[in-house]
């Protein structure tokens, strides 16, 4: 299986491309211990962007994510931060160029809110400069940016799953990164609280030009914030990348996830707007099944 | 429980106090409570020495002893506090030290409050090295502690060989050594019955953990160990603190996770090894120890200053318990610590609980 990505021709280029991306992955092959996610794999992602992935269960967004950030090592194929390979990094100078929210971490029990953020400073600390002018700063403007510098003594146990999500963030916003992973940010959250986090990283985006490359599961919300959207499907092949209104079609979803759909513009922002095609009815078991109640007419008498 | 902001020129988002330079080169936080239970400890220390070096059979003065100490003290003062009481409180004093901090470094890697050296085998390791000196070599004390020390690390290492392949997650390595300790303890029962009865007898007494008779070869070998192994775990503890937050979340921070883990496991491993190598098996101090400093330090870190200072009070404190209070009887300094330190961590999780209830 070959990837459809775009970086073909790019075959010999080595680190040092100056006008690329900041972030890119060449041909990777990503695998945990014997089980291959995916190969052949390469990704631009464009500078200043809100790059969303989506696909479905176990195609490899997560894996990938992993690997541009440092936390995997791909099998074969590398992922270049700044020009350089990012594996002759040391540990601490990737951490000051890329912040990542991993899906889980653990708070220390007893931890504040601000000892919890400060630890995002680590990788500009030294044994005898734990905690500088700059320090005080990021954090307390990490924690302005997300709206919990009042919670800032609070024990990190105490917080509901939307506060906590934000403390998570601002820990990684302390950091001072211009690009930012997120791997699935949204999970366990109420939908409000989704769309909470979600401006959130827009706002970020889009006020500082940081760089935000997010994993997400809903389409919808991946059309709304999206200024470049990377489709993968099983295999860990990208299916599709770019704008989100020329990349979601009804066929790709069809394609890639297997679901019958219509592609509408969302009301309120004009992006794609993915409904899933009408579900069978269900007649108990028994009756006969009354003739012109078929799922296409049934969507069409919905949505006309 | 939390150390509020001390009342400074401005709220802090973080706890604790700040000390810097002017330039800013050198920047400290300081956690005010963590601090005050360190000095708290040392000076639980500093009376439990007192106490033991002047009571007993023969009382001296405290005078009398810091001149012993010093050089200028008299022939029996000097015989008493230099040969008799001194290196077994230095012994008690950085065995408790080297438990206590193997346990903390463990608890904190495996992130569970079984992680310690006596539960996962290491400890049960030493003993089956000094029982195969003793039952098969018929050695000397001398290689009974080096045979403890090499079968407290032979044991770690083949609980890491057992892990490879898998990461060193945490409940991974508490399993594992919980099945090693078991069939370890298997084969050191099986050692006894091969043993004569007079080396039954020895491997006994060895078995027992014991402070009594202890030279200052003991003490000068577990005093280097601690010298050298204590300021590298403290230089790691920072590390060791981030790691605690989940792999993924330390690396992403700029931590090398997989070397920190190896280096502190090996620093855990030889703090424990050797201990048991100059006492015997001393159950409960590894275990309880780092829980107490830890809750009474109120750190969000592994408090691993603080357990070390535990550590030695409650080692120093057992044993001089088992030497005044039960005299003429010979108590084993592990029975002592058994009953101190169980009653209190009965204590603690009781108020805990009541606590959370509430």
């Amino acid at each position: 299986m070959t990837g459809t990505t775009q970086t073909t021709g790019t075959s010999g280029t080595d680190a040092g491309r100056r006008g690329g991306p900041r972030l890119r992955a060449e041909d990777l092959t990503l695998s945990y211990d014997q089980r291959t996610v995916a190969e052949g794999l390469g990704v631009d992602i464009p500078d200043h962007s809100f790059t969303v992935i989506i696909g479905p269960n176990a195609c490899g967004k997560s894996t990938l994510l992993k690997a541009l950030a440092r936390m995997l090592k791909p099998r074969s194929g590398k992922v270049y931060l700044d020009g350089a390979a990012i594996a002759s990094y040391r540990s601490r100078e990737v951490a000051r160029r890329l912040g990542l929210l991993p899906q889980s971490s653990t708070a220390p029990g007893g931890i504040t809110v601000g000892d919890l953020v400060a630890r995002g400073r680590y990788p500009h600390q030294r044994l005898l400069k734990q905690w500088s002018a700059e320090d005080e700063t990021a954090v307390t403007e990490a924690m302005r940016q997300t709206g919990v510098l009042e919670l800032a003594d609070r024990p990190v146990d105490d917080l509901s799953g939307g506060q906590r999500q934000r403390v998570w963030l601002s820990m990684v916003l302390a950091q001072q990164t211009s690009i930012l992973l997120l791997d699935e940010p949204t999970t366990y959250l109420d939908i409000a609280h989704q769309v909470e986090v979600l401006d959130l990283c827009a706002k970020l985006h889009a006020r500082k030009g940081h760089t935000v490359v997010a994993v997400l599961h809903d389409l919808n919300q991946a059309c709304r914030y999206a200024t470049h959207l990377i489709v993968m499907k099983p295999g860990g092949t990208v299916a599709a990348e770019g704008d989100p209104s020329t990349v979601m079609t009804a066929e790709l979803v069809q394609d890639v996830f297997g679901l019958p759909c219509r592609i509408i513009d969302d009301p309120e922002t004009g992006t794609p707007l993915m409904i899933p095609a009408a579900p069978q009815r269900h007649e108990p078991a028994g009756t006969p099944a009354r003739a012109g109640a078929s799922p296409a007419t049934a969507m069409a008498a919905e949505t006309s | 429980m939390t150390e509020p902001c001390p009342a400074g020129a401005r709220p802090r988002v973080v706890t604790g106090r700040v000390l810097r330079t002017r330039s800013g080169g050198i920047s400290l936080r300081l956690q005010g409570r963590a601090l005050a239970v360190s000095a708290l400890l040392a000076a639980v220390v500093t009376v439990v020495m007192g106490v033991t070096l002047t009571t007993g059979d023969f009382e001296l003065s405290l005078g009398e002893v810091l001149d012993a100490l010093v050089g200028s003290g008299s022939g029996a003062a000097d015989f008493i506090v230099n040969t008799l009481r001194m290196p077994r409180l230095v012994t008690a004093l950085c065995v408790g030290a080297a438990l206590a901090v193997s346990g903390a470094i463990l608890q904190s890697l495996t992130g569970n409050s079984l992680g310690s050296p006596d539960i996962i085998g290491f400890t049960n390791g030493s003993a089956t090295g000094a029982l195969l000196v003793i039952v098969v070599l018929h050695g000397s004390m001398t290689q009974i502690a080096l045979g403890a020390l090499v079968g407290g690390l032979a044991t770690a290492a083949v609980v890491y060989l057992l892990m490879l392949g898998g990461g060193l997650q945490g409940f991974r390595l508490v399993v594992i050594g919980i099945g090693v300790s078991a069939l370890l303890l298997a084969v050191n029962s099986y050692l006894i019955t091969r043993a004569s009865w007079q080396e039954a007898l020895e491997a006994q007494a060895w078995l027992l953990g014991s402070l009594g008779n202890r030279l200052w070869d003991h003490a000068n070998a577990i005093g280097l160990a601690v010298a050298v192994l204590l300021p590298l775990a403290l230089l790691l503890a920072r590390r060791l603190s981030m790691v605690e937050m989940g792999e993924t979340t330390a690396m992403a921070l700029g931590v090398n996770v997989g070397r920190t883990r190896a280096a502190l496991l090996v620093v855990s491993v030889a703090l424990a090894a050797f201990a048991t190598a100059v006492t015997g098996p001393i159950w409960f101090v590894a275990l309880a120890a780092p829980q107490l400093a830890r809750r009474l330090a109120g750190t969000s870190g592994p408090a691993l200053l603080s357990s070390a200072l535990m550590g030695a009070a409650l080692l120093s404190l057992s044993d001089l318990v088992v030497q005044r209070v039960f005299a003429p009887a010979l108590l084993p300094v592990g029975t002592a610590t058994g009953t101190i330190g169980g009653l209190y961590l009965i204590w603690l999780l009781v108020t805990e609980s009541r606590k959370s209830r509430a």
